[in-house]
């Protein structure tokens, strides 16, 4: 080996636009500043504060043990496939052919990435919802698509509109991005409203993508698969997945569901990049479909009732806070302060040490609200509301 | 609903009627009337703390006692039971299926306070047939809660 000088040419890296088109992350300086603070309260969190069930963990364990440790098919575990399509079945009443009509994914996120790959073409266009889940756009963009936000507002539920849908459609558009139960808002689409899309889309002739993570968890009001509407199977790619319903973020499992070409064309990108997922997530994920539902729906009764405290205890500090019936988030506005969304949660997070994600995070029209997970013990809960009673009233301009 | 405020009651004794109201989104007054109701109808026992006392000084030894009755003419296996759950010594008595009839947690200060409350009073009571005895040596969980080495759960403190 030669003699290292110590000084060493800084080469400089080629990005690609591809990659240098993506926003970064605005708020990348509100986790840096997060990460130096200690004794923070965190409602700034996207996943269960629940542990995977048990007999979810078990069923993985013994499967290591027994040696359960090769690759399973590109498409994911037959067996898996097939308990899957029982599930949709039995939920939804939609059959699914296991063996050409479901992928199991790296995560909805991995379905998500597919999905727009699979069937978008330079600059084709995708209508989805502001605000919506950071991911959306930039897996749009990253599939050479382009993405076209539709304003959602507080004063309709923040459910997007099948007539401003339809206005926005162009001979360019391609598909329909939705994600509801939503995340940040918690916000659901009623019946009523996913049945007009419907009729859009089939007489617009697109694609609805419908990434259904947190159909689980409803509150009060029953969810609608979009592919169970009359005639949409055929147009929809349904994306699912276990990390919310049965507290497997960590896992990586989700699926996509769609007519056989969709799936074959996603799968062909799936097995080049992806191979195939994980297999002792799958055989977890086997288990949480086998092991019937009690636990989702303890976790879901458990959710409710800090939903409950949380909504009210943010109305009454006195911010406006919409009813939300899906996900764990609470979406209120904190536009009586008159500081930005970024503005709150950086100072919230400095003087209070408690952890909001900025509404700003998830588009144009999430400025002006906060982003709160209730996804944590009632405690917390309880003492995060009284430190933000405290900031609101301190800058409360009206 | 009377049940979801026992579930709640249930796993933390100490939350409040304000606290249920909120959680279940009934007005106070409401939550506090059934809780009353239900205390009155027995509905709710008692309020209690679950303890490990492995952590203290406090010397507590606990026994399962597996207890084979004798059908007797007129006299039911409630009324054997009765006569064995008045002793302060019984923590729990069931009725159970298999091997013995009835299943009985004693507890006392030592082995031997155990044993004596076994051989001079269990074992004499009328219809006993046999008993068998064991000492619990060492508790992982009691109703619901892991005693020691519980998880701890690591999450990012933000995720989008």
């Amino acid at each position: 080996m030669s003699k290292q000088t110590g000084i060493q040419k800084h080469r400089k890296q080629h990005i690609s636009q591809r990659a240098n088109q993506l926003s970064p992350s605005g708020i990348r300086k509100f986790f840096d500043l997060l990460s130096s603070i200690g004794g923070i309260i965190s409602l700034g969190v996207g996943e269960p504060d629940f542990t995977t069930p048990w007999h979810i963990r078990e069923a993985a364990i013994e499967s290591i043990e027994k040696g359960q440790t090769m690759y399973t098919s590109n498409s994911g575990m037959p067996e898996l496939r097939k308990e899957l399509a029982r599930y949709l079945k039995n939920e939804y009443g939609i059959d699914y052919d296991p063996t050409s009509e479901l992928l199991i994914t790296v995560g909805v996120s991995e379905a998500l990435d597919l999905a727009m790959r699979a069937t978008l073409d330079h600059g084709d266009e995708v209508i989805l919802p502001d605000p919506s889940f950071v991911a959306y756009k930039s897996c749009v963009i990253l599939a050479e698509g382009k993405p076209m936000s539709i304003p959602t507002y507080e004063a309709s539920n923040f459910e997007i509109n099948a007539a401003d849908i339809e206005a926005h459609i162009t001979p360019k558009t391609r598909a329909i991005l939705i994600g509801y139960p939503s995340n940040p808002t918690g916000a659901v689409m009623s019946r009523e409203q996913l049945v007009k899309i419907a009729a859009v889309a089939r007489k617009h002739n697109l694609t609805v993508l419908s990434d259904e993570i947190y159909c689980k968890l409803v509150y009060g009001v029953e969810h609608t698969c979009f592919a169970s509407l009359p005639e949409m199977k055929e147009h929809t790619i349904l994306l699912g997945g276990f990390s919310k319903a049965f507290a497997m973020t960590g896992w990586r499992v989700g699926y996509a569901a769609a007519p056989r070409e969709v799936i074959t064309a996603m799968t062909k990108i799936h097995q080049y990049t992806m191979m195939c997922v994980s297999t002792m997530g799958q055989v977890a994920a086997l288990e949480a479909l086998k092991g019937g539902q009690d636990s989702v729906i303890e976790m879901v009764e458990d959710y409710n009732r800090r939903r409950l405290v949380i909504v009210k205890g943010l109305r009454e500090i006195g911010l406006s806070c919409f009813e939300p019936r899906g996900a764990f988030y609470a979406f209120p506005s904190i536009k009586c302060t008159g500081m930005t969304s970024e503005e709150f949660a950086e100072n919230l997070l400095t003087e209070e040490k408690v952890a909001v994600v900025p509404g700003s995070a998830f588009g144009k029209c999430g400025e002006g609200y906060i982003r709160c997970c209730y996804a944590t013990s009632l405690s917390e809960i309880e003492e995060a509301l009284n430190r933000m009673r405290r900031f609101v009233n301190k800058y409360r301009k009206t | 609903m009377l049940k979801d405020i026992l579930k709640i009651l249930e796993s933390d004794a100490r939350a409040t009627p304000s606290q249920i109201a909120a959680m279940t989104g009934m007005p106070q007054a409401e939550v506090t009337k059934l809780i009353k109701k239900a205390q009155r109808d027995r509905t709710i026992l008692k309020y209690k703390a679950i303890i490990n006392w492995d952590k203290t000084e406090n010397e507590h030894v606990f026994a399962w006692i597996g207890v084979r009755l004798e059908p007797q003419k007129d006299v039911g296996f409630d009324s054997i039971a009765e006569r064995i759950y008045r002793f302060p010594q019984a923590r729990s008595v069931y009725l159970v299926s298999g091997t013995y009839d009835l299943l009985v947690l004693v507890t006392g200060k030592n082995n031997h306070e155990i044993a004596n409350f076994v051989s001079q009073k269990l074992s004499h009571i009328e219809g006993v047939k046999e008993t068998v005895t064991q000492f619990i040596l060492k508790r992982y969980k009691e109703d619901g809660e892991v005693m020691e080495g519980t998880e701890e759960i690591k999450r990012q403190a933000v995720v989008l």
